[in-house]
């Protein structure tokens, strides 16, 4: 009966090795899925540095671009104009962002709410060449000339759907306990919405507010039409004004070595920018929620 | 209206921070009112921003649109000179880069969140995630200067030759022709890499939130480790993780500047991947400035707004998808 019994599993037990082999032989495989995950980005860093670092110096930080053939040649213009890109669509798209995002976690179950919710995912997906072209409709074509402004309200409106969402999110996670004991001590329902609700909620809404301001920091084709880029040196709102990545698109696609080289350098500025902002982002949330939140 | 006392006077125990001031109980029904209404105000913008992107561009597309009728997307005619316009080779263009990019990029995504998910040393989990999630951080136009200067002259001198000749898929009219480099085929592997993070994080977040005890009853009835994941897992995910491909594929479908930098903007449609072509992203941000007529500029128009239309359905099925197995995994 032993015997019976020992023969009549041995195939089964060479099925379980097979299967056992296929188990390993699937495992390795996502090993390896996740490991060449990994590599376009140290393999694009490790260009970057490599490219950019030769083509950096206190030039580039303080100087103009210059024609071909000219030394000395550097994008001061342009990394100011992207910082004050940043600023204007900060101002377009935070208050915005934010207020939604508190309407909606305040408001939630109600059927606006759900419409905003469900608008603001699809506006996250929209092109960005779309929301280029529409604001070159609605704020260049009317006006007649590019400007820095209209830059800046396209990428602003960006924002606004990865800031609502965050916020609402954030906001969400506060205590209900929190905002009763507030409306308990007679804080009005504002207040206890700014005082208490947001400022618990901050943590989370900086970093939704990073997230959105490293996405629109590299963003170019909504700049292409709008704020157009600008060789000179310019503070003027309502003119062209030069941006980092509209400046590297520009001499990447040139055919000079040089130019070449200055857009690597630029490449360069515009990651560790966006790069230290994404950091930055998940520092706050971790030190706000002792860890493992992200 | 009950009128509501504040700390008793008499508290003994000191205030921290200020008062709050009683007087006006009116005055904070006010501020209250105001406060809402602002709110409603800022909620509003939201779907007022996305009327207005339909109206404005849907508005500049139509004397195009008028004109061509359904003929704008079917015909390849593109001549500014002469007025012809036809949206065929760029959307083809779109459509065939977008699925060279999912085909290279999903089965990577996906391999590496169930690697994440399942068999990852904790202590790798975050740091191996986080540097997923960098991926999409990196701006499109950096990918494109890369891959006009890293990626392109490798694909033209080693895999493109590789792929045609040594391969003999040079028969097949899909890898035949010259290897110029800039083509349909560099615009796919690029978008590929831009996509990979969208499908890798929701793919990732899908497959953590199915139930511990799915994986366990399938372990418990003596399944291997991989036909936990393939039998128990994936299957319960499904919906989550298809509706993470189909948002990464919108990424692929409006991706813009790294597209245009390696596509070799190209009228015309070629059965060959080798071939340049136009995607419709492309041919936007490249004639846009260029446009003198008022009709080019329409045409350009119209196919933004055709784009819109593709892209918000796109994204309305993937949101759908990830919230309908959000609500499964929660019921």
């Amino acid at each position: 009966m032993s015997t019976a019994a020992m023969s009549g599993s041995a195939p089964r037990v060479r099925g379980l090795a097979r299967r056992r082999g296929v188990s390993i032989v699937m495992i390795t495989l996502t090993c390896i899925a996740a490991a060449l995950a990994v590599v376009p980005l140290v393999v694009i860093l490790g260009y970057l540095l490599k490219q950019g670092a030769g083509a950096l110096s206190l030039d580039f930080f303080t100087h103009m671009p210059v024609p071909v053939g000219e030394p000395h040649g550097g994008m001061a213009n342009a990394i100011l104009g992207t910082l004050l890109l940043i600023g204007l669509a900060s101002v377009v798209g935070l208050p915005v962002g934010i207020g939604a995002g508190l309407y909606m976690a305040e408001n939630r179950g109600t059927g606006l709410a759900n419409l905003v919710r469900f608008l603001a995912d699809v506006l996250n997906g929209l092109p960005s060449i779309v929301m280029g072209i529409f604001a070159w409709q609605f704020l260049v074509r009317p006006f007649g000339h590019f400007s820095a402004l209209a830059g800046g309200a396209a990428i602003g409106a960006m924002m606004i759907p990865l800031v609502s969402r965050t916020t609402e999110e954030m906001v969400r996670t506060v205590p209900q306990s929190l905002r009763e004991a507030a409306l308990a001590l007679g804080y009005p329902r504002w207040r206890t919405s700014l005082q208490i609700v947001l400022r618990t909620a901050l943590g989370g809404i900086v970093t939704g507010v990073l997230v959105a301001v490293a996405r629109v920091a590299g963003e170019t084709a909504p700049l292409l039409f709008t704020a157009l880029g600008n060789n000179f040196w310019s503070l003027n709102l309502s003119k062209p004004i030069a941006a980092l990545p509209l400046q590297i698109f520009s001499y990447a696609i040139s055919p000079y070595d040089e130019w070449h080289a200055q857009a690597w350098a630029g490449a360069l500025v515009l990651i560790v920018l966006v790069l230290v902002i994404s950091i930055l982002a998940r520092y706050v949330t971790r030190s706000r929620h002792g860890g493992g939140g992200d | 209206m009950p009128t509501m006392s504040f700390a008793p006077a008499g508290s003994a125990v000191p205030r921290q921070g200020p008062p709050v001031e009683s007087p006006s109980i009116e005055g904070s029904v006010t501020a209250d009112r105001i406060y809402r209404l602002s709110l409603l105000v800022f909620a509003l913008c939201v779907p007022l921003l996305m009327l207005l992107i339909f109206v404005e561009v849907g508005a500049a597309a139509w004397p195009a649109l008028h004109l061509f009728g359904l003929s704008f997307l079917t015909s390849s005619a593109w001549d500014p000179v002469k007025g012809q316009f036809g949206a065929a080779p760029a959307i083809v263009g779109t459509l065939l880069t977008s699925v060279i990019a999912l085909t290279l990029a999903t089965p990577l995504a996906l391999g590496s969140a169930i690697f994440l998910s399942e068999f990852s040393p904790p202590w790798l989990r975050q740091p191996l995630s986080f540097l997923v999630d960098l991926l999409a951080a990196v701006p499109s136009v950096v990918y494109g200067l890369w891959a006009i200067f890293v990626m392109v002259p490798i694909l033209r001198t080693g895999v493109m030759p590789f792929l045609r000749d040594t391969l003999h898929l040079g028969a097949t009219p899909f890898f035949s022709g010259p290897a110029y480099g800039n083509s349909v085929l560099a615009a796919g592997m690029i978008l590929a890499i831009m996509v990979l993070p969208y499908i890798a994080a929701v793919s990732r977040e899908v497959l953590m939130a199915v139930p511990r005890a799915q994986r366990e009853a399938a372990l418990a009835l003596g399944a291997t480790r991989w036909e936990m994941i393939a039998g128990a897992v994936i299957p319960y995910a499904r919906t989550g993780i298809f509706g993470g491909v189909i948002l990464g594929l919108g990424r692929a479908l409006g991706e813009t500047m790294a597209v245009t930098m390696v596509i070799g903007n190209r009228h015309e449609l070629s059965a060959s991947l080798f071939a340049p072509g136009y995607s419709m992203a492309s041919l936007i941000a490249n004639e846009f400035s260029e446009a003198t007529t008022d009709l080019h500029v329409s045409a350009l128009m119209a196919i933004g707004f055709v784009l819109l239309i593709i892209t918000l359905i796109v994204n309305g099925v993937a949101r759908w998808m990830v919230s309908r197995m959000g609500a499964e995994v929660r019921a």
